[in-house]
Order: structure tokens, then C-alpha cells, then sequence
């Protein structure tokens, strides 16, 4: 019975992916028809790389980090500079010059790719020694910090021949295809998922679940701390790095605080803790800001002019979702679960009764599984 | 460098600094009571900001100052009860994620309702007026933000150490359930937190923002973090603390800015923050704690 419901979930994956992978052969076909849609997916795709990575430190780590924006900016900047051709490097850097270092410097947006996420990586290892050693709180505004710093550095005017300072980078090549596109996403995110299903993602949820003990059971809580904070990165700076490919032109404002802002709403939304729920979350929080664009546009009904709807309304809307999710729906939409056929299965032969239940409906329902948060819970007296 | 200047460039430094310190108290204060860093905050400052161009639209300075006052007042006290009340029991991270939910709303409302341009911040005339001692020239307000900003710490400090809700502040702050079984009423103290907090954040809005003349929706945001690394520096929870950290971090900046590295004024504050934690983890001032196992 078991093997059944195994080689059926295999089923319907199998038939999933070739549905996607038919909608991106239809996509490709008609480019420039779609290619609106096809521009919110892509980014879509993106921010699920960045969001899994902070998951992976917020959710499977308990180590909460600001830091995102500031990593994206180093991996987007490298391959930005390792991606641009030799030949029109002379009209992206036609105010200051280029610095004779990486005038021809020039590789496959591959390689490109992964030498973004190792400098990433390298910096965070170069990071993390001191601010690791830092707890909740402290950790969250150090990162930002560090995150603000990479910027202006990256802005700086001493830096100008490298970065381009304040007039940023463009004509950066884009993805050549769909398939590359959606494909290098995918690959992060199953090296993700691989990592924390493996031993050291065990590790991981141990020192979430509580330091000391994980301490006592012989974990080595910093190399530990070092390594999540680490591979996170590396990710993040490939994140950045795909980002950069994607919008073609990037300038230092682009990763401000707000782009980690975005990431972590996506996080919370998705659930900490759960990866199909920052991916689903990543898809929503982009589409649902296109969805709500009819929010900014005037709105007539039988010409009277409905006074709200005005450009900004969108955004406004936008953060009272997201207040309502973080004060009344706290655990996102996946909580610390993953999705499986079962669970869907689950929850489509339950509607019915549901509904039903609907007037009697209870807020908190028993059994919550337990999540990071109820566990950091425990230490919220630690002040004495 | 003249002696002139330099003088003139510490009298920058102390300006700046007074109104960083004023906002830092108010993180320190909610920080101390709640464990909350209050994003926000910095938000709150900039609403202040376009409430005072919209009060002194209609009205001469003197009935703007008390009306803008209120009205911060009102605003930070209403997010606490929104957006910090529900969550009381939660863990501290759903907390933090609310209050950065809240800074997002803020800067977005500020943009759908005053739009993205920077508006121009209105001159109150008595603040403007230049002054000159010896070879320094400024405005009255460059004087008068460390005087007002000492006055107000002062009067503070009194408030916390001598009166009867001071002391609830305080018992609240060192715990939570142990004020609660006292008697304390640990919502209405939470309030007050807030609403001294918002007022100080109004007043450093008014002296921060007639120096530099106009207010944008993120106008709020790097001077709110940071204020936040200011009350940090000086030990979280400690008010002469925060006053230090500000002092400090305005001098600082200003400096940096005299020497012509302006674009790494802003890093200065992260790396202050950065070797403070490294070298004394709860700065300057800050109590020594110790982990519970």
C-alpha cells in the first residue's frame, strides 16, 4: 500500500514538471507576446532563490539576518562587471573610465554566476567571525549594517572605476533563454533542499531548536553558525548575480534596505521554516504587486470617481495584507510544513467540511507543529 | 583647517548629535521595556516631519510645535496598540517582523498620501535666525538643539528616577511578570513609554529637519537605524547612553563629511556599531546580562 502512494507521488511529480516545463516551452515560443508575464516569473524565480537562502538562516538556523541586500549587491556587481561584452564597456563607463584590471575581463555568465556567489560567500566567512557571535536582536541589526556598508562602498566615488559609482552598470546580457532562466532558480533551491535534508541541515534545526543543547550533544555551535551563514550567502550572491541578469542594468539603490525588507515579508508569508513557502511566497508577494496594480489607477464606477484610487493606493494596500498576515495569520501560509500531494489531497477533501465548520471556526487549532518562533518564545525573559 | 571652521564643523556635530540623541532615547526607552527594536521609530520621525508642513500650512509655529506634538503622540501610541499589543505573548521575532510591517506601512502611506517628491519643510522664523559668536555663525536652532536636548535628558532621568511611574518604568523593565503581579498596569506603562518616546521623536523632527529643509517618505529610515545604533553604542536601555551615542555619532559624521568622505558617513554609523559590539556587547553604559540556561 505504502510503495502505491509513493510511485503515485512520483506520478504526479513527474506530470507536474512536464506541465511546467510544456508552459515554458510555450512561453519561449511566443516571447514577445508574454512578455510581461514572463518578466514577473522570472523575478519570481529569482526572489525564491534569495528567500529560500534566508530561510535557510531564519527558519532552519534561528539566526536572523539582514544581510541580503547587501550580498545580492556583491553578486549582482561581479557578474555585472564579469558579464558586460568588452565592446561596450567604453559607453557603460563613459563618465569615469574603466580601471585597466578588468577592462577585458570577461567570462560565461555561468562561471560568472559562481564566482559571484564565492566572493558572497567569502565575505560572509570574513563577516560572520565577529558578528555570529552576536544573538538575536543584535545579530538582525549588525547584518543591516553590514548590508548598508557594502553599499557605500559600492557607491563610493573612490570605487568609481570599478563599480561606476552613483550612475550604475547596464547593458548587462540577459538570460539567453526560459529554460536558463527558470533552470538556474531550480538548481539553487534543490542544492538548498539537499543541504538541509542532509546531516548538516539536521545540525541546523538542532541549534534552531535550542543552542545549549545542541552544545552539550558536541555540535560545534559556531562552525556551524559559520557554515549556514556561508552557504546562505553563496546563494543570496547568486541570487543577486541572477537578479542582475534579469533587470540587465543595476545602480547601488537597487539593493537598499528594503530589497531584504521584501525578502523577509516573502519569508514570513511563505512561513518560516517551510521552502515550498517562501517559494510560493516569492510568487505571490511579486504577482499580488502586479494583481493589485488596478489599485493605482483612478477608478470610475457610473462617472463618479472613486477618490482612493490613486498612484501609491497599491502599496498601501499591499503592507495592510501583509500586517494582517503578520498579526493575525502568524505562522504564513505553509507554517513550518512542506507541500506534498498529500497535503494538498488533504486539504482539498477538507474544504467542504471546512466551510461548514465555518461559524465555529477555532483561531488556534491544537498541534501546532513546532516552529522556530514558539521555541525563541523561551527566551524572551532571559533579561534578568 | 581653521580654528574657525573647526569650530564651526563641532557645532554641526553637536547639533546633529542632539537630535540623533533625542531619537535614541526613544529606542532606548521601548527597547529597555519591551526587548523591541522599534522599527518604526525613525517613520514616526518622518511623519512628524510632513505633520508639521501640513500644521504650519494653517497655523503660526507656536500653536503647530503643541499641535504636532499631539499628534505624533497619538500616532506612536495607536501603532503600539495595533501593531506591538496583539503580539505581547509572541516570540520577539514575530515582533520585530511587525514592526518592520509597520515602518513598510508608514513609508508607504507617506508616499500615496504626499507623494515620492521631497516636500519642503516650512521655516519657523525664530529657529532660523542666524547668529554670530565671534567667527561662528549659525542658526539659532544649531544653538539651542544640545542646550534642549540636555534639558529634556535631565528632565527625564527625574521622571524615571523620582516619580511613582518612573519607578513602574522601571520595575517593568526589569520584569515583566513579576510588575505585572505587583500590580502594575503593564499596558498603561507600555503607553507612556511610547508616547514619550513618539514626543522626543517630534521634537528631534523639528530640530533635525529645520537644518535640512525638506522631508521625503524614507527620510525616516537611515536616520532611524541609525538612532537605533546610537542608543546601541551607548548601552540599550541607558539614557545618558543614548545621549552619548548620539553625540558621538553626530560629531563623527560631521567629521567625516568636513574631510570629504561623505558618501561613507552613513558606513561610519554601521562600523561604530560593529566595533562596539566586538568590544563591550552591550555598550558604553550598557547593564551586564547574563543567559538563563
Amino acid at each position: 500500500m505504502k510503495k502505491n502512494t509513493v510511485s503515485k507521488n512520483k506520478l504526479y511529480t513527474l506530470a507536474a514538471l512536464l506541465v511546467i516545463i510544456g508552459l515554458l516551452a510555450f512561453l519561449q515560443a511566443n516571447t514577445s507576446r508574454y512578455s510581461y508575464q514572463i518578466s514577473i516569473l522570472e523575478r519570481s524565480a529569482i526572489y525564491a532563490v534569495v528567500a529560500v537562502s534566508m530561510n535557510l538562516l531564519t527558519g532552519f538556523t534561528g539566526l536572523f539576518s539582514l544581510g541580503q541586500a547587501g550580498f545580492m549587491a556583491i553578486g549582482a556587481y561581479t557578474v555585472a562587471i564579469l558579464t558586460i561584452p568588452v565592446d561596450s564597456r567604453a559607453s557603460v563607463y563613459y563618465v569615469n573610465g574603466i580601471s585597466p584590471a578588468i577592462a577585458n575581463l570577461h567570462c560565461p555568465f555561468w562561471l560568472a554566476l559562481i564566482i559571484a556567489g564565492l566572493i558572497a560567500a567569502a565575505m560572509a566567512a570574513l563577516i560572520g567571525i565577529p558578528v555570529l557571535r552576536l544573538k538575536s536582536d543584535y545579530l538582525a541589526i549588525a547584518t543591516l549594517g553590514f548590508s548598508e556598508i557594502i553599499r557605500a562602498v559600492i557607491a563610493a566615488p573612490q570605487l568609481d572605476r570599478i563599480t561606476n559609482g552613483s550612475y550604475g552598470l547596464k547593458s548587462i546580457p540577459g538570460f539567453p533563454n526560459l529554460f536558463t532562466a527558470f533552470g538556474l532558480p531550480v538548481l539553487c533551491i534543490l542544492l538548498m533542499v539537499l543541504l538541509i535534508n542532509s546531516s548538516y541541515g539536521r545540525a541546523f534545526k538542532a541549534l534552531r531548536e535550542d543552542e545549549v543543547a545542541a552544545q552539550a550533544m558536541g555540535l560545534n555551535l559556531f562552525r556551524y553558525k559559520e557554515l549556514a551563514f556561508v552557504i546562505s550567502s553563496f546563494f543570496t550572491g547568486v541570487g543577486g548575480g541572477l537578479l542582475a541578469i534579469f533587470m540587465r542594468s543595476i545602480d547601488s539603490k537597487t539593493f537598499s534596505i528594503n530589497l531584504t525588507y521584501d525578502i523577509l515579508l516573502i519569508v514570513v508569508l511563505g512561513g518560516i521554516g517551510s521552502i515550498t513557502g517562501s517559494i510560493i511566497g516569492a510568487f505571490l508577494v511579486t504577482a499580488g504587486r502586479e494583481w493589485l496594480r488596478f489599485f493605482d489607477n483612478p477608478l470610475v464606477i457610473g462617472g463618479f470617481e472613486v477618490p482612493l484610487f490613486r498612484s501609491g493606493f497599491r502599496m498601501v494596500i499591499f503592507s495592510i495584507l501583509l500586517m494582517v498576515v503578520v498579526l493575525f495569520y502568524r505562522r504564513g501560509i505553509m507554517g513550518s510544513n512542506e507541500f506534498s500531494w498529500e497535503g494538498l489531497g488533504r486539504l482539498i477533501r477538507s474544504i467542504p467540511s471546512r466551510l461548514k465548520r465555518k461559524s465555529k471556526a477555532q483561531k488556534h487549532p491544537a498541534g501546532i507543529p513546532l516552529s522556530p518562533e514558539s521555541v525563541d518564545s523561551n527566551k524572551k525573559g532571559d533579561n534578568a | 583647517m581653521s580654528l574657525t571652521t573647526f569650530f564651526q564643523q563641532c557645532l554641526t556635530g553637536i547639533s546633529l548629535g542632539g537630535a540623533y540623541a533625542l531619537i535614541a532615547i526613544g529606542y532606548t526607552l521601548v527597547y529597555g521595556i519591551l526587548r523591541l527594536i522599534n522599527f518604526a521609530h525613525g517613520d514616526i520621525f518622518m511623519m512628524a516631519g510632513y505633520f508639521m508642513i501640513f500644521a504650519m500650512a494653517s497655523f503660526p509655529w507656536y500653536i503647530s510645535i503643541p499641535v504636532v506634538l499631539l499628534v505624533t503622540v497619538l500616532l506612536g501610541v495607536s501603532i503600539e496598540r495595533v501593531a506591538y499589543r496583539p503580539l505581547r505573548t509572541a516570540p520577539r521575532m514575530s515582533v520585530m517582523i511587525s514592526a518592520i510591517g509597520v515602518s513598510y506601512l508608514l513609508q508607504n502611506l507617506a508616499t500615496y498620501l504626499f507623494t515620492a517628491l521631497p516636500k519642503g519643510y516650512p521655516e519657523i522664523p525664530f529657529l532660523k535666525k542666524i547668529y554670530q559668536i565671534g567667527g561662528l555663525s549659525a542658526s539659532f536652532v544649531t544653538f539651542l538643539t544640545p542646550v534642549l536636548t540636555l534639558i529634556i535628558v535631565y528632565g527625564l532621568i527625574t521622571l524615571i528616577n523620582k516619580t511613582k511611574i518612573g519607578m513602574a518604568m522601571r520595575a517593568v523593565a526589569k520584569d515583566y511578570d513579576t510588575a505585572a503581579l505587583m500590580g502594575i498596569k503593564i499596558n498603561r506603562i507600555i503607553t507612556f513609554t511610547f508616547a514619550i518616546g513618539s514626543l522626543l521623536a517630534a521634537v528631534g523632527s523639528v530640530l533635525y529637519f529645520t537644518d535640512r529643509m525638506t522631508v521625503f517618505p524614507f527620510s525616516g529610515s537611515l536616520p532611524g537605524l541609525k538612532c537605533f545604533v546610537a542608543a546601541v553604542f551607548g548601552g540599550i536601555g541607558s539614557i545618558p547612553g543614548a545621549v552619548i551615542g548620539g553625540f558621538i555619532l553626530g560629531l563623527g559624521e560631521t567629521a567625516l563629511v568636513a574631510m570629504g568622505y561623505s558618501t561613507f558617513s552613513d558606513a561610519f554609523t554601521f562600523v561604530l556599531l560593529i566595533i562596539i559590539l566586538l568590544i563591550k556587547p552591550t555598550g558604553l553604559f550598557g547593564e551586564k546580562t547574563t543567559d538563563k540556561v
